[in-house]
Formats: structure tokens, sequence, C-alpha cells
């Protein structure tokens, strides 16, 4: 078990993009941190670094104290779990348990004992003469981390795992994912662009974008904290509500600063004037009637989808919708410029339908403020 | 025959020729099993049978004339069907010339340059599929572009060298200039790079060296392309007869194709030995080409990379 480390690290492939810029980041012993981030933002190519896969253009990577740079990948004691778990197609899930270890030259007997404990912690006592082709998705993917954890690596890398299965299947393995680090204590890095897997399993999470670390926290901290627009947007399902405002500072100087975007008005101090972004996570928008006092928004439903408990209600406010960069989709149908979209939370009791017309009301604590030319987060 | 295979309910528009349609549709499938919609047999068959008639007409006359007396082949028009058949033929070329020592020598060339093939063309496949080095895709498109020099223009070079070498007159001058080829690194190497490289990656991660990599994932996956090779080779060397005619010149060093044509006199041929002696020679080649053939089709069949 061993700490890593990227110091000032760059892998820039031929054509000067730069799938990983500048990245300054340390792993702690026996950590599972979680790289999170949309599809390109250097991610994978981070992950492939700590393998020995690709070579850093620039920078250091350490795993314990040593620099491997120039190590292959046989030689950093590292074990990594592949998307499309790579099981080798011609072997049975036994031998391919064993592989690793009888390439390093394990003896027979040592081998059988570990591939038997690994095959007891994943259940795969069953499946052990089997081929992959005969397994089902679920079973192929235990094999892969079996195949990995039974070298009893230093670092266990794993590039979204749980993509290849179905939504049920990739609940469980989660649970049985985060138990199993809990069990082993071996320093893991994962890899998901699926933020609900950083939250839930994650110590840390380093939010990726362009190849940059945006910010590296605790999940809670990522969440409730975010340090600038992109990881508000990212970070967060349904995505923060996010509109286009002006803070206007008051004269003297003494008052807060207030804040417009569309109807919605409130004040904060210590907030330099200028555009800014306002965001609202859906979770925070609170249906009522006249008695809101604070701060609140005229909430046109367009469509309600119903999650049980809650239901998800999609809508417009009069305003401007900004961008946090972190958004999946261009947006569709929405050409109406003078309405932005805003996706809330309510209760399914309240029974909301398309067309209604609410007055959702929010606390002004619950509020982000974002700069709208840099994107960095105010914070008082 | 369309009205038949056009399924009753899909017959459009008149009812009278819906129910003509339907009752000619019951009569053919109480007289065949046929399914709706099949041909007796493709046209494709028009193509195909006289093709391969076409192709099978000069074995059987090889086959006919290696048992026929030697009178019988000089008639014209050629007999099919030998009047008295002449087994004595076979044991005739055995015992004429020295068959056997021609059939051992063609099976040690091919086989060591079938081997041979087999492991050189998958190292350097493997190089230039896989292992990223300095002018690469050069050198790879000037081993291509060998390709493209027919035989007779290297011939000469090679006969230098291989006289150099001192292995005139030996089999070393058969097997030591076709241990691998450009033909072969470039099958490999493209079959390779369908290889999903997660796989060599998690080998290497897994602590395989390359070699190791190549051997034990590489390799056991490549079936298909090894066998394409192995066969393709195999034909090669068997049926070479150029090379080994300029390099071999005493009987006992040659090969089944060289000797064959001793058979070939002057001013008259021994037809039924000559043809007697073919048919041995290629037994070997037909019996891989049905092994290989069976071989083909598991290796598509079950070509379960994915997982």
């Amino acid at each position: 078990m061993a700490e890593v480390a990227f110091e000032n690290v760059s892998k820039e492939f031929p054509g000067g993009t730069f799938a990983v810029d500048d990245l300054t980041l340390s792993i702690g012993d026996g950590e599972f941190l979680i790289l999170v981030g949309p599809s390109g933002c250097g991610k994978t190519t981070a992950l492939r670094l700590i393998a020995g896969l690709e070579k850093p253009t620039a920078g250091t990577i350490r795993i314990g104290a040593e620099a491997v740079n120039g190590v292959s990948p046989r030689d950093r004691d590292i074990a990594m779990v592949f998307q499309n778990y790579a099981l080798y197609p011609h072997m049975t899930v036994q031998k391919n348990l064993a592989f690793g270890l009888r390439e390093r030259r394990t003896p027979r007997r040592e081998t059988d004992r570990r591939v038997r404990e690994i095959s007891a912690i994943l259940s795969l006592d069953e499946l052990l003469k089997r081929r992959p082709a005969q397994l089902s998705g679920g079973q192929r993917q235990r094999v892969a981390m079996g195949r990995a954890l039974v070298r009893e690596p230093k670092v266990f890398l794993l590039d979204e795992p749980l993509s290849n299965l179905d939504a049920k299947l990739r609940v469980q393995m989660r649970a049985e994912l985060k138990r199993l680090h809990r069990r082993l204590g071996i320093t893991t890095v994962y890899v998901t662009h699926d933020q609900v897997e950083a939250m839930t399993l994650a110590d840390r999470i380093v939010v990726m974008s362009g190849g940059k670390a945006l910010q590296i926290g605790a999940p809670q901290e990522v969440f409730s904290r975010p340090a600038n627009l992109f990881v508000a947007g990212f970070i967060g399902s349904p995505a923060m509500n996010l509109l286009r405002g002006r803070a206007a500072p008051a004269p003297d100087g003494i008052w807060e600063t207030k804040i417009t975007a569309g109807q919605l008005c409130f004040e904060r101090a210590g907030v330099p004037g200028g555009e800014v972004v306002v965001g609202i996570r859906p979770e925070s928008l609170v249906p009522g009637g006249a008695e809101l006092t604070g701060p609140s928004l005229d909430l046109e439903i367009e469509l309600v989808e119903p999650l049980g408990e809650l239901a998800l209600v999609h809508g417009t406010v009069a305003g401007t919708a900004a961008r946090s960069g972190a958004e999946e989709e261009e947006a569709i149908l929405l050409d109406e410029t003078s309405r932005a979209p805003v996706t809330a939370l309510f209760s399914a009791s309240l029974q909301p339908r398309s067309g209604d017309r609410v007055q959702v009301g929010v606390d002004p604590a619950r509020i982000y403020l974002f700069d709208a030319a840099t994107g960095e987060a105010i914070r008082p | 025959m369309t009205g038949s295979t056009v399924p009753a309910s899909r017959v459009p528009s008149l009812a009278t020729g819906a129910k003509a349609g339907a009752e000619r549709g019951r009569r053919g499938g109480s007289a065949s099993q046929r399914e709706p919609g099949q041909f007796l047999f493709s046209p494709w068959h028009l193509v195909l049978i006289p093709i391969a008639i076409a192709m099978l007409v000069p074995m059987v006359w090889m086959l006919a004339t290696s048992l026929e007396t030697l009178n019988e082949t000089r008639h014209f028009p050629p007999i099919i069907l030998p009047h008295t058949l002449r087994p004595a033929n076979y044991s005739d070329v055995l015992t004429q010339a020295p068959f056997a020592r021609w059939f051992v020598n063609t099976m040690i060339v091919t086989v060591v340059t079938v081997a041979g093939n087999l492991l050189f063309c998958s190292l350097a496949g493997y190089a230039f599929a896989r292992i990223k080095f300095f002018g690469r895709e050069v050198v790879f498109v000037l081993i291509l572009a060998t390709l493209m020099i027919p035989f007779q223009v290297v011939m000469i070079p090679t006969f230098i060298i291989v006289k150099d070498l001192g292995m005139i007159n030996t089999l070393y001058a058969l097997i030591v200039p076709n241990l691998a080829g450009a033909f072969g690194i470039f099958l490999l190497r493209q079959f390779f790079r369908t290889l999903p490289v997660e796989l060599e990656e998690a080998a290497r991660i897994d602590g395989a060296s390359r070699l190791s990599v190549l051997f034990k994932i590489v390799l056991p996956l490549s079936g298909p392309a090894l066998a394409t090779l192995a066969v393709i080779t195999f034909l090669w060397t068997w049926n070479d007869f150029l090379w080994p005619l300029i390099t071999i010149y005493t009987p006992n060093n040659m090969t089944l194709q060289l000797g064959l044509a001793t058979f070939e006199g002057t001013h008259q041929t021994s037809f039924n030995l000559l043809m007697a002696a073919n048919v041995m020679s290629m037994l070997p080649v037909l019996l891989l080409f049905f092994l290989a053939q069976r071989y083909f089709i598991r290796g598509i069949a079950t070509s379960g990379l994915k997982g």
C-alpha cells in the first residue's frame, strides 16, 4: 500500500492537445479517490499515467516515495480494472486470476491459496472452471476485480468499472466495492463520469475538466461548496439551476449588495458589483403561495416527472439562463431567451401539473453566487 | 415459381389473385417442407456448378490417367474412363524414382518454413502492430513494397547470396530465404491490431513482458490468422518449383515438384507415372485443406473476443 502523487504532471498528445494539464494531486495511503468529469476531461489518461500505460510529457508521478516516470507497468505493483474488464478470453476464471501471480513467479502453492482466498471474498468459487464468455456481466466484473486484487497491489485502479452493468446491479456492486475497500484498505483511484458513484464511494473527489483538477475535496464539501460554475453544474443531480444576474453594491458601501436575476432579488454582504451567475439547487426551491417572504420565482411548469416520493418539475422562470460548461448536451427546444429553464423537486403530494404557475421560494443562504466572467464562486 | 413463394397474405389487391396464390402456396407447402420465400436452389448455383465442373475436370483426368497404361495416355481423344485399371503405376513411381526421399525433403522444407513464418512473422507483425519505435511506418511500408517486386527480379540476387553462404544444392537453400515474408508480417499485423488493446495492457500490468504478452495472450487469440498463414505458406512452399529448380541439382536433394518434372523426358513423357506421382504429391495438400477448412469455420463461429 502506498501514497500516489502527481507533481505538475502534464500529458500532451501529438497534435498539441493536453489530456492532463499541470495536475498536482496527492492521494493518501488507503484513500479512495475518485476522478470524475465529463468524457474527454482527462480522467482516464490520469489513471493510465499512474498505471504506466501512458508516459507523462512533464512532471513527476510518485508511487510510495519512488518516482515512477520511467518504470514499466509490470514493475509498478499496481492493478487495474478496465471498463470492458479485459478478461483473457482463452483462459478459465481460475487462470485469469492466477495469471498475474504466475507471471511474477509466485510459487504454485501460494498462487492457489491466494486464488482461493480472493474467490471466496468475491464468491467466484462456482465459476473457477468457466471461461469469460460463459459469465454474466456482473460475474465478469467480479472476476476482473478479483484478478486485480489477488496480487495484493500497492494501488488499485478502476476505469469506469460499473458502466457496463445494468442499473440495479450497478447499485449492488457499488456497495460491494465500498465494503471491499474498507476490508482491504488498498489505495484506490477510481474513474467515473457518474457523479452518484463519485459521491457515494469516494473519500475525496477530484472534479476534472480539460485536463485540470477544478476542485479536490470530500464529496459533501464539493457538493455544498463548489469552487466554480463548472463543478456546481456537474455535481448534483438534477443539475443546479443557473441564472444570469447583476450585483449592485449599495452606494455608501455599508449596506449589503443587492443581487437581481430576473424576478429573483436578494441581498448579500461582501459581494463586489458586476455580472454574476446565480445558482439554486432544485432541492432548494420550495413551492408556496403569498405567504412567501424571501426571494421567490414565478415558475411556469412545463413537464412533471414523478419519482415516487418526489416529483421532478421542469419549467421556466423569467430571466436568462447561464451555462456551467458541464452540460452533457446542448439544451433543445429552448429558444425563448426571455425565459430560463428551471428544475425543481417537489413533494409528489403537491400534485404539480404541467401548465400550472407556482410561486417558489428559496432561502437566500442556499443561493450560490459565481463571477460571470471567471466562473469562480463568490464567497463571503 | 415466384407465385408459390409469396405468402398468401401478402398477395395484394385482387381477391381472385389472392385465392389463387393461397391455393398454390398450399400445394407448394404440401409437396415439400420449404419455407415460403425459399428457392429450391440459389441462382448462384447456376454460376457455381459450371465453375466447380471446370475445376474438377483436370483432377478427374489426372486421377484417370494415373490408372491407365502408357498406350492409353497417348490416345486421342483422351480416355477419361480407363478400360483396365493399372494401380501398378503407383508402385512403379516409388521404385523408379527416389519418390520417398523427395516426399521427406518437401516435408522438411515445408514444415520448417511454416514454423519459421509463424514465429518470425508473429514477432515482426506484433512489433509493427503494437510497439512504437522510430521509423516504424516507413519500415513497414518498405516491407509491404517488397510484395510488389516479382520473384523473377530478386531470384538472381537471392541465388548469389545463397551461393555465397554455401547453401546451394542443400535444403537450407530452400528454407532460409523463406523463413519470414512480407505477406505474413502484413497479415498478422493487421490481425493483431483488431485484438482489444486492453487485453495486452491488462497482461502488462499483471506483470507479463512483451514476449509473454505475445505468446500467452496475443497468439492464443490469433488462431484464425495463424491458421491462414500456415495454410498459405504450406501451399506456396509445397508447390514451389522455380526456386528449387535453380538451387537444387542432385536428385537426392530434390523436392516433389522438382522431382515430378524429371518424369517429363525430352522425347517422351510417361504421363501415367507422372500423374500417379502427382496424385500422391497432392494428397497432403488436400488433407490440409479439408482440416484447415473445418478449423476456419470453427474460428469464425467462436471468435468470442468480447469479455
